[in-house]
């Protein structure tokens, strides 16, 4: 197959450019991403070196597209994968390619090969790609979207996913085929297309088939469902700027190794409401999913072959301490969350806004367990456990507040503050194995910007975490100088000065600068890189410490 | 048909090379327009994005996302000369959120807060991405009034508005 779409590439690429020059020959563009790095012993933060000493991960998209054809594919190189990275991904080949037919007049679009889609708000399916997480769960088989007539947009999928890489695609095991249907009923119904309120239903359905089989429980002999069904009912609305929906989501009948082989039905429901009043703009939201991890192979875990995926309640942090130490992963099987954020502007030009305004805002967010009871006998065996209400368990998953304020004092200065208060369960998302329990902690952040010369700026960051828990506290600072248009340099210190194990308070020091044009950027770094964890829809991944050489590049065109 | 499957990647690479270079022929006769993606904007309708125009003026696409500081501090400095750059050159500002599942609901009340007049598109599967070639954010482009692609810059550092003002200055004359 992926010889075949290799070859067709590039006799389109060969044959639209031998043809007479007055026929379009058709644009390919493409982009490059490189990242190597090479290791060393350093036993202070326990640095692994692994026996290649270095990794190299590399990726190329080409896409041609003439008129309403268009075919494209992905060359990935791990050589080794960098440490980190799932160490299975191994060798060099095309690990996506595709070819499509779309006309938008007619309202057709055929995709066949891989392929990236999400039906609504992911909780039934998503497939997409995390490069950084090593997470990709691409689609391969075929995609046919459709807008019969005006506001309604149809979605189809049959195929497998991407599990694994060995110098060529590798497929799960099972298929997966759905339907997405959605309608604008303001496009549909003539007359209302320009009116503020909008309404937007929709329906997915999507099964999942996989080879069968008996499988024993205690004393019983259960039977494997070979097709899996889930169905989800949603419903957005407009209104101005104000946007609400509701999320209802179905799964039965999916005994699998995430949920124990329960045959449980999986549940899930999410509201959200985003509006604004005056100068306050608001986000709630709620959510809840109960045994909702859905996969194209109900023997895998982790990072392999999800068909869905469940997004975290936290906010996305970018504050190194914030972001890297106790990030929040969904806990997939089962989860009461909710999250309120509040922004506030106080107006440029007023007396407490200052001459270019002020901006504040405020976010929480929460998750606790489930509030379920365990069944026994029988039924505990092949159910496993009762839900009893929407509402939230008693055992706290995660609890994030924060709060930023940002300024611009002059042309030439800015400064932003945070503070949050975290209250992680390392339980529940198991992101340290020093620690069981609950971890308290205050984060402050102070960020300043100055513009130094014409197009020249200096950016510092100073963090700290105060905890008693775990690896105690931590401190970090970075500071980084940009020229315009082209060069930029930054250092980068993280200082574990808690540590109650004093020979591990120990100084991360990396260092790293880069040359940009364009679209072309070049980075190199050096020094030691922490250990870290990243998570992504209910799973972690551990990158462990490392000490060395750090290239990255990349390009588009 | 049988294929040697030792020689996937010398095929591949031969491919790569070729497509390479056939951009480089054709970047000057055949300049890339804006793809065709059916995206979301905050009010729930949908945009082709083929069919992005500014009748005859400049426009940018800025790729961004509301956990990305650099992005978000190139699009509020855009903010401070959006005004005056559409007095002098016409040009729109078309803003892509790539905010996935996880983080696209604080898309709009970050941007309502923050003042924004840019048109704003939703991109939470990344389809524009992909297609516009994107590897991180921010990205921004720039297309002339004929829609087709003049510049483009992946980074952004304090100042760089000064660069891309040149460049919108340069279509006029």
């Amino acid at each position: 197959m992926k010889h075949f779409i290799a070859f067709f590439t590039f006799g389109m690429l060969v044959g639209g450019v031998v043809k007479s020059q007055e026929i379009n020959p058709g644009v390919v563009s493409g982009n490059i991403s490189v990242l190597f790095q090479s290791y060393e012993e350093d036993s202070l933060i326990g640095a692994v070196v692994p026996p290649g000493k270095s990794g190299l991960n590399a990726y190329s998209n080409l896409i041609y597209t003439q008129g309403n054809f268009s075919a494209g594919l992905r060359y990935e190189s791990y050589l080794n994968s960098v440490l980190g990275f799932p160490g299975r991904f191994k060798g060099s080949g095309i690990g996506y390619r595709y070819a499509r037919w779309s006309d938008r007049e007619v309202g057709v679009d055929v995709t066949v090969g891989n392929f990236y889609e999400t039906f609504g708000r992911g909780y039934l399916f998503r497939s997409y790609e995390a490069r950084d997480l090593g997470l990709d769960n691409a689609m391969d088989g075929v995609r046919i979207l459709l807008n019969p007539i005006e506001g309604v947009a149809v979605k189809m999928i049959y195929g497998k996913q991407r599990l694994d890489f060995d110098s060529e695609l590798i497929n799960g095991d099972g298929i997966v085929r759905g339907i997405d249907a959605e309608v604008n009923l303001n496009d549909l119904i003539p007359g209302l297309a320009d009116a503020k309120l909008r309404i937007t239903p929709s329906y997915s359905f999507v099964s999942r088939f996989q080879e069968g089989g008996n499988i024993v429980k205690d004393t019983l002999i259960l039977e494997l469902p070979k097709n899996v069904a889930g169905w989800e009912y949603g419903a957005t609305v407009h209104y101005g700027m104000w946007k609400g929906g509701v999320h209802l989501t179905k799964k039965i009948n999916d005994p699998s190794a995430d949920n124990g082989y329960i045959y449980k039905d999986g549940e899930a429901l999410m509201g959200y409401l985003t509006g604004n009043i005056k100068d306050f703009s608001f986000l709630l939201q709620r959510s809840i999913t109960d045994n909702m991890s859905f996969r194209s192979d109900r023997d895998l875990l982790l990072f392999d072959t999800p068909i869905n995926n469940i997004p975290s309640t936290t906010k996305n942090h970018t504050y190194n301490l914030a972001a890297t130490l106790y990030p929040y992963a969904t806990v997939i099987n089962g989860e009461s969350s909710f999250r309120g954020e509040l922004y506030y502007n106080l107006k440029r030009g007023s007396k407490l806004g200052g001459k270019y305004g002020t901006k504040m805002n405020l976010v929480f967010s929460t998750s606790y367990s489930l509030d379920t009871i365990n069944l026994s006998g029988v039924e505990g065996i092949v159910n496993g456990y009762q839900r009893n209400s929407w509402g939230f368990g008693d055992s706290l998953n995660v609890q994030d507040i924060s709060f930023e304020i940002e300024r611009k004092f002059s042309k030439n200065f800015k400064a932003k503050a945070m503070y949050m208060n975290l209250q992680f369960n390392t339980l529940a998302t198991p992101v340290t194995t020093d620690f069981k329990g609950i971890v308290f902690a205050d984060i402050f952040v102070l960020e300043t910007q100055i513009k130094t010369a014409k197009r020249q700026s200096l950016r510092t960051e100073f963090q700290a975490l105060f905890t008693e828990q775990d690896k105690g506290d931590w401190a970090t600072a970075v500071v980084e100088y940009t020229w315009s248009p082209h060069w930029f340099a930054s250092i980068i210190d993280q200082y574990n000065f808690g540590n109650p194990d004093e020979a591990k308070r120990v100084h991360y020091l990396y260092g790293s600068a880069g040359y940009i044009n364009g679209p072309h950027r070049l980075s190199i770094g050096y020094g030691k890189r922490r250990e870290g964890i990243f998570c992504v829809g209910g799973v972690c991944r551990a990158v462990p410490a490392s000490s060395g050489l750090e290239l990255t590049f990349t390009s588009s065109f | 048909m049988h294929f040697n499957f030792h020689k996937t990647s010398h095929a591949a690479k031969s491919l790569l090379i070729a497509g390479v270079m056939l951009s480089i022929i054709m970047g000057d006769s055949y300049a890339q327009s804006i793809p065709s993606v059916r995206l979301k904007d905050l009010t729930g309708s949908t945009i082709d994005t083929g069919t992005l125009e500014n009748e005859g003026n400049p426009i940018v696409i800025c790729f961004w996302a509301t956990w990305c500081s650099p992005c978000k501090r190139e699009l509020n400095n855009y903010m401070d000369y959006y005004g005056d750059w559409q007095d002098e050159t016409g040009v729109k500002i078309v803003a892509v959120s790539i905010d996935d599942t996880r983080s696209i609901n604080r898309v709009s009340p970050y941007v309502m807060s923050s003042g924004w007049e840019f048109d704003i598109l939703l991109d939470p599967a990344g389809d524009f991405k992909r297609a516009m070639q994107v590897v991180n954010v921010p990205h921004t482009f720039l297309y002339n009034g004929d829609g087709e692609l003049v510049w483009s810059h992946n980074n952004y550092a304090e100042g760089d508005e000064e660069e891309l003002y040149e460049e919108l200055i340069k279509l006029e004359n």
